[in-house]
């Protein structure tokens, strides 16, 4: 639930004297230091948690800053700019910002950005930007113009996408809004406008944006008082043309629509928005801050000393001006339930008794798009819009698949995608999948793979809705798409499973290096195992209890080859791609009466090669004590257990014959014959535990007759 | 408020019976619960769960199967081969009737409410007509090799489903010929079991049969090809039961209920295969695992899933998705406690008379000399005695008991008769007398009070009847019977004296409480009738009040000499009970008075005792209602104003009985949970580790 804080003032001058407020606050290199621009001359650098100020820097008398100072985080120094071309560049230590570095460029800055992990970026008024580096080699170069005449930078901000800095910034020009977005790694610039829908005549007075993976979601708070949301995806399908991206209703209302001044919002996290501006038309400026999923209020602090409009987040704290002084307010959010989400909307806004049960239910969860109508009319006015925008969406691009290039149907479809999900959002993705597939088999050198992928990637897919991708897939041995369906779908039947394994364990290696395969699964296993820790693991599976005298045996023809067969644990038995994609399928949801059949049809060699590779995995997994094995999501120890009990099920007789898989059966007999002990062993303790839970239980229950004082207050 | 001596008392060994069948009837929203001792208890789920009407159990009625009828008439048959109607209003069993064809395992009443079919050991099936007040038999159907565990009507009434071992039969009521025989694997995770029972089945509106058997199967088959048309495979141990959401319910049969003897109850539901397709299919949707023991019985009502079995207690689950307002029918309730009293307390002696289905167990409280602070155990000088086992003659269960206050007398009775016994203390030695030659009018009663100087002894009888009974030294006069107001029939089933004698007041289960005067032996008022049953009554000394605790959890107060209610209980009525007191989930089974504080009433259901204090300000819904806590460091002042009325401790619970001995004396007997879990068989084992 998300909550404010009691804020507390940063002590100091009275800020804000300009006509505009406070130019910005920016973080510094240091966690908890703030550098605050004053309209004015002066930027001040301020310890949040302590309260108090810094260092406090100004510009000569007839100078002006123009710009928020920022830090640049590879060196520490703080860089400002004055009188639009002036840039300025200090250090802790300075004392005097007259007597600190300065470079003159040749055209006029709109704002420096600076963020963790890359250079400060430079963005001219014209829309160029620049490396700081690059500016301070050659100061006077000559800057472009990117933007028209008439079109004003009116917001910007930066982002780190994979790595690379992301910086994107929205012009207005005769009421027409245009997003910018300027990618570092691939010096792209992609334009996009904005379509404001039915409320042309509005007048954007905020933005904020966040982003995910592919998406920039930029939100703008509208004269009318209504968030909007657009997305902008992150990579151009192409990024020569202009494109135009729609703006969905967010939140409607959340300040009085004739706000004079002081209307300011930020995206605090995935659901939460903070907004700053009178809620009602009369009353005082509130901080308030919204969960856009369940379209509630989650908790509102009432300004009475005004604000000057802005609002700026960093880490866990809110900063704003309030009157003369900087204000900063803590905000919380901790996981939050859907009760408590409701619960505020409750209170304030229905207080008569709410009907409505909130929890999923099986019989209206598949009419969820129009049946909850009641539950809130936020939302529906929402949906309502939704609704109008997209069936001509899917439908035009049902028809472009129909006859348009690959290439273009990538492109119409990235748009589709940048369209906020609807409720039958999964059904149009199905069908959108199922005409792809018709046109392929149609004329079967029509393959959109990219197109797939994307589609795949959106999380809603299910094989039930698409039969015919993974068959297809499988025809083309296309091992990258064959991953991601397994990873993606949670109801792929087992003969189709199985017919993935074969083609995962036949493909040969070659192939195998140019796909590009997602290894997350498979973290290094190249590591070699020392002797000592060969030891360790033993140790571990025995867990305690001394191996049973007729595993001797084998133990001793194996301690006799354990030499050759160290060396062959240790290196994993397949290469990291084939381990990726064998991990996809210890993944993948199977029952075991339906797999068993189809397990049998695979060639010896490769049930071998399989066993050893899941071998290998067990015996990393018990090196460590949690048995897990290292990476981001790698198989547990059932799922290897499970599928070395399983093809050695289906295939014991032909593996039996396999003279190099004797080894391997015999290291398998004798774990197997210690999981055995282990389980028994567990079994005997549950015993003894539950004993010794009756005992404490016995404790705990006093006599059958007592007589005791109790006094009542 | 002061502080207390209480005899914990935890040897009170009773264990409720488990549950067999349970009945949900539609119209009248309440249910049946048949018990393995024979017990049929009566629900009314619109008046908080309480449970308002029992009919005593019988050992050798086994009940295995109960329906209601049309016009909400409850019929039961058992293992004794009999047929039984109970009378709802007289609180007897109507007529029995031999069905002649062995034990009867089963039986369904038709759609239509008219027919009662019964399904027999030797595997007859026998039709009955249900008459205006008998039921006829009609004809057999055709007779089937092995007993007929499980009946279901189409909701037509035209064909009937049979579940017998290893197959089902599917018969024309017209004819009374099987129609199709569909075979059911034995098979049982690929091991032949010897038998498979089919437990239970349910024929529905599209004519499919739904099966559940030993095997752990639930079975859905086509009745008109007699083919299986899908299986599911839900237990590793028997499904015992399966009850489908009522027909006359909206929307009918979309959902069905199944109990296994793991105690986990799987609730199906029809739901569409994809969004937007007119195409359904059954999805086993959610499990619940509210028992630890066998799910014997399950019933379906529109907004909850009920379930019972071995284990004693009776679950009722809402449906979330159903419940339309959060209130009392949205929370899971588990009833485990009959909602009356099983004990009674001689306050003179320190006895407690314990009530158990076939004996009576008479003890002394032990006793202490030494002093302590709250909380503390205080060492015993004497331990408590087992003074008295008596053990009923004859099949059927004790109703009710009474020891009088002096502790000389124990009335208790059956069905069929009523004992009264004088006891003689001597020293240490006590003897019994039974008095011979009771009245043959005293056969049978539903409650016995004596009064507070032991010389009286009233008896509320069903019929309606209280007699009023003077006690000699070792005999007995009649003394009068009030007769119920003509036209009513309904009994009474508690009773409250006034400590002086004066007055007598009874209540049955929906009419108003009528207040008796027992100098003149007339009736002296009726309380105003309210719309939730009684579940406790007392009256209050000196002032002669009368205390009302209701199944919703009101409690009033009426004044007899004044024949209204008093100031209290409206003031108490204007501003509301506390939301809290509201909710509380088990009724108030005892009400009695500080015999030295008139303006102390002291209540308690099975997790709360509380002491109102009438002299303190009523708490509002802001305040806290329970506090724990003793005020530390406090001025007396801040003590005052958060100090109200009601005075509650949750130390004693599962709490069956509390009561004054004197001014600081109190005695609680607990039923402590585990020590019933302990004396059940124990359940079937899962093996946590390991395959």
């Amino acid at each position: 639930m998300a909550a404010l804080e009691e804020g507390f003032t940063l002590s100091g001058v009275p800020l804000g004297a300009g006509p505009h407020g406070l130019l910005g606050v920016e973080q510094s290199d240091k966690t908890d230091q703030f550098l605050v621009t004053d309209g004015g001359r002066t930027v001040i650098l301020y310890k949040v948690s302590d309260q108090k100020p810094l260092g406090s820097w100004s510009v000569k008398q007839g100078q002006i800053i123009t710009c928020p100072a920022v830090c640049n985080f590879q060196t520490g120094e703080y860089i400002v700019v004055h009188d639009n071309k002036v840039l300025r560049i200090w250090s802790n230590e300075d004392v005097n910002l007259d007597k600190v570095f300065k470079a003159t460029l040749s055209a006029e800055i709109n704002r420096i950005h600076s963020i963790q992990g890359t250079e400060p970026l430079v963005l001219f008024k014209k829309g160029a930007v620049r490396g700081l580096e690059a500016l301070l080699a050659e100061p006077q170069q000559k800057i472009e113009t990117v933007i028209s005449d008439e079109e004003v930078i009116k917001w910007t901000k930066i982002f780190m996408v994979f790595r690379h800095p992301v910086l994107i910034f929205i012009t207005e020009k005769h009421g027409n809004y245009f997003a910018y977005i300027q990618m570092f790694n691939s010096r792209t610039l992609s334009k996009y406008t904005l379509l404001l829908g039915q409320e042309e005549k509005s007048v954007i007075q905020s933005f904020s944006a966040s982003v995910d993976q592919k998406f920039i979601s930029l939100m703008s708070l509208s004269s009318d008082g209504c968030i909007y949301e657009t997305l902008i995806p992150i990579h151009p399908s192409d990024p020569e043309k202009n494109q135009r991206v729609v703006r969905s209703l967010l939140l409607k209302t959340v300040v009085s629509g004739n706000a004079r001044n002081g209307v300011a919002l930020t995206v605090l996290d995935q659901d939460h928005l903070a907004v700053l501006g009178p809620p009602l038309p009369a009353s005082k400026e509130c901080l308030s801050i919204w969960n856009t999923k369940f379209q509630t209020l989650q908790t509102s602090k009432e300004l009475p000393q005004g604000t000057s409009g802005q609002l700026w987040y960093y880490g866990e704290n809110l900063f704003m001006l309030h009157g003369k002084f900087l204000t900063v307010v803590p905000y919380k959010c901790e996981v939050s339930s859907l009760a408590g989400a409701l619960g505020k909307l409750k209170h304030s806004q229905d207080p008569g008794p709410q009907t409505v049960p909130h929890f999923v239910n099986w019989e209206t969860s598949q009419g969820y798009g129009l049946q909850s109508s009641e539950h809130s009319k936020r939302i529906l006015r929402r949906r309502k819009i939704e609704v109008s925008v997209q069936p001509p969406a899917s439908k035009q691009l049902l028809s472009t698949i129909k006859k348009d290039s690959e290439k273009h149907i990538e492109v119409e479809l990235c748009k589709f995608l940048a369209i906020k999900q609807t409720p039958d959002f999964h059904t149009v993705i199905g069908d959108i999948v199922l005409e792809l597939l018709g046109r392929h088999k149609a004329e079967p050198s029509f393959y959109p793979r990219n197109s797939l992928m994307q589609l795949v990637q959106t999380h809603v897919l299910s094989y039930s809705l698409c039969p015919g991708l993974m068959e297809v897939a499988l025809e083309k041995a296309d091992v990258q798409m064959l991953q991601l369906c397994l990873q993606q779908f949670p109801d792929i039947p087992e003969s189709v499973t199985c017919a993935c394994l074969k083609i995962f364990l036949s493909i040969n290696d070659d192939s195998l290096q140019e796909a590009e395969i997602n290894m997350e699964s498979v973290s290094d296993y190249s590591d070699s195992v020392q002797e000592e820790k060969m030891e360790e693991q033993t140790e571990i599976l025995h867990n305690g209890f001394s191996p049973e005298e007729n595993c001797d045996n084998c133990d001793r023809e194996l301690n006799e080859k354990s030499r050759a067969a160290a060396e062959e644990t240790t290196s994993c038995p397949v290469i990291p791609k084939r381990a990726a994609l064998l991990n996809a399928i210890l993944h993948s949801a199977y029952s075991e009466m339906f797999l068993l059949p189809h397990l049998k049809d695979i060639p010896a060699q490769h049930v071998t090669l399989f066993l050893q590779y899941l071998y290998f995995l067990y015996l990393k997994c018990s090196e460590n004590a949690t048995m897990t094995l290292p990476g981001l999501h790698p198989p547990t120890l059932n799922q290897i257990m499970d599928w070395i009990c399983l093809l050695l099920d289906a295939n014991f007789t032909v593996v039996v014959m396999i003279p190099e898989a004797k080894r391997l059966l015999l290291s398998l007999y004798k774990f197997v014959k210690s999981q055995i002990c282990i389980c028994s062993e567990l079994n005997k303790i549950e015993v003894s535990f539950r004993e010794l839970q009756k005992l404490s239980q016995e404790k705990n229950n006093r006599e059958l007759y007592s007589i005791e004082v109790l006094e009542l207050f | 408020m002061g502080e207390f001596k209480v005899h914990r008392v935890r040897f009170f060994n009773y264990v409720p019976s488990g549950i067999r069948c349970v009945a949900y009837n539609n119209q009248s929203n309440r249910l049946a619960v048949s018990r393995t001792d024979g017990t049929v208890e009566i629900y009314n789920l619109s008046a908080n769960y309480f449970q308002e009407k029992f009919f005593p159990g019988h050992e050798s009625r086994a009940t295995e199967a109960l329906c209601w009828a049309k016009g909400q008439r409850l019929f039961s048959a058992g293992l004794n081969g009999e047929i039984i109607e109970y009378d709802l209003q007289a609180l007897n069993i109507k007529y029995a009737v031999d069905a002649f064809g062995g034990p009867i395992w089963s039986m369904a009443i038709s759609p239509h409410g008219s027919q009662l079919l019964v399904g027999c050991e030797d595997g007859s099936l026998k039709l009955f007509q249900i008459t205006l007040d008998k039921i006829q038999f009609e004809r057999n159907f055709d007779r089937q090799k092995s007993r007929i565990l499980s009946l279901s009507w189409h909701p037509s009434g035209t064909h009937v489903a049979a579940g017998s071992i290893d197959y089902i039969s599917v018969f024309d009521v017209k004819s009374g010929s099987a129609v199709h025989k569909m075979l059911v694997d034995r098979q049982y995770m690929s091991v032949s079991k010897r038998k498979c029972i089919i437990w239970g089945v349910a024929f529905l509106s599209d004519g499919t049969v739904i099966s559940v058997d030993s095997a752990g199967k639930v079975q859905f088959w086509d009745s008109a090809t007699g083919t299986l048309v899908k299986n599911h495979l839900i237990a590793n141990a028997d499904v015992q039961s399966i009850a489908v959401s009522d027909v006359s319910m909206v929307p009918q049969e979309d959902s069905f209920v199944v109990g296994t003897a793991e105690g986990t109850v799987f609730h199906f539901q029809l739901v569409s295969v994809t969004s937007n397709s007119s195409e359904k299919q059954w999805v086993r949707t959610k499990p619940f695992q509210h028992h630890t023991h066998d799910v014997r019985a399950v019933a379906h009502s529109p907004t909850a899933l009920i379930s019972g079995g071995t284990d004693t207690h009776l679950v009722i689950r809402p449906l979330m998705e159903k419940v339309e307002v959060k209130n009392y029918d949205a929370a899971l309730r588990k009833i485990t406690f009959p909602h009356r009293r099983l004990i009674s307390c001689s306050k003179k002696r320190q006895l407690l008379l314990f009530q158990f289905a076939h004996h009576l167990e008479l003890w002394r409280l032990g006793s202490t000399v030494a002093t302590g602070k709250n909380g503390d155990t205080l060492p015993l000088s004497k331990d408590a005695d087992h003074l008295l086992h008596l053990k009923t003659k004859g099949p059927e269960n004790i109703i009710c008991s009474c020891i009088s206050p002096c502790g000389s007398w124990i009335a208790y009775s059956t069905t069929s008769r009523f004992f009264l016994y004088r006891l003689n203390y001597e020293h240490d030695n006590i003897s019994l007398q039974r008095v011979s030659k009771m009245p043959a009018f005293l056969r049978s009663a539903l409650q016995i009070l004596f009064s507070e100087d032991s010389t009286k002894l009233f008896v509320a009888s069903n019929q309606g009847s209280l007699h009023v009974i003077r006690l000699l030294e070792g005999s007995f006069k009649h003394l009068h019977t009030f007769q119920p107001q003509s036209g009513t029939v309904e009994s009474m089933c508690l009773l409250a004296v006034s400590p002086d004698g004066n007055w007598l007041a009874a209540s049955g289960t929906s009419a108003g409480v009528h207040v008796y005067n027992i100098k003149h032996l007339k009736l002296h008022c009726t309380v105003p009738s309210y719309n939730f049953p009684v579940t406790a009554l007392a009256i209050a000394p000196n002032t002669n009040n009368l205390v009302i605790a209701h199944s919703d959890q009101q409690v009033f107060e009426y004044s007899i000499p004044d024949k209204q209610y008093t100031e209290w209980s409206r003031t108490i009525q204007k501003q509301g009970f506390h939301y809290l007191w509201l909710q509380r989930d088990t009724p108030i089974t005892h009400i009695s008075f500080h015999p030295k504080r008139p303006m102390h009433i002291l209540l308690h259901d099975a997790y709360m005792f509380c002491i109102i204090d009438k002299s303190l300000p009523l708490p509002n819904d802001k305040t806290l209602l329970y506090n724990p806590l003793p005020p530390t460091n406090e001025s007396d002042v801040i003590r005052r104003r958060t100090a109200h009325a009601f005075k509650i401790s949750k130390i004693y619970k599962p709490l069956l009985f509390m009561d004054l001995l004197d001014e600081r004396t109190l005695v609680a007997v607990e039923r402590p949970l585990d020590d019933i879990i302990a004396q059940l068989p124990p359940p079937i084992k899962k093996k946590k580790f390991g395959t």
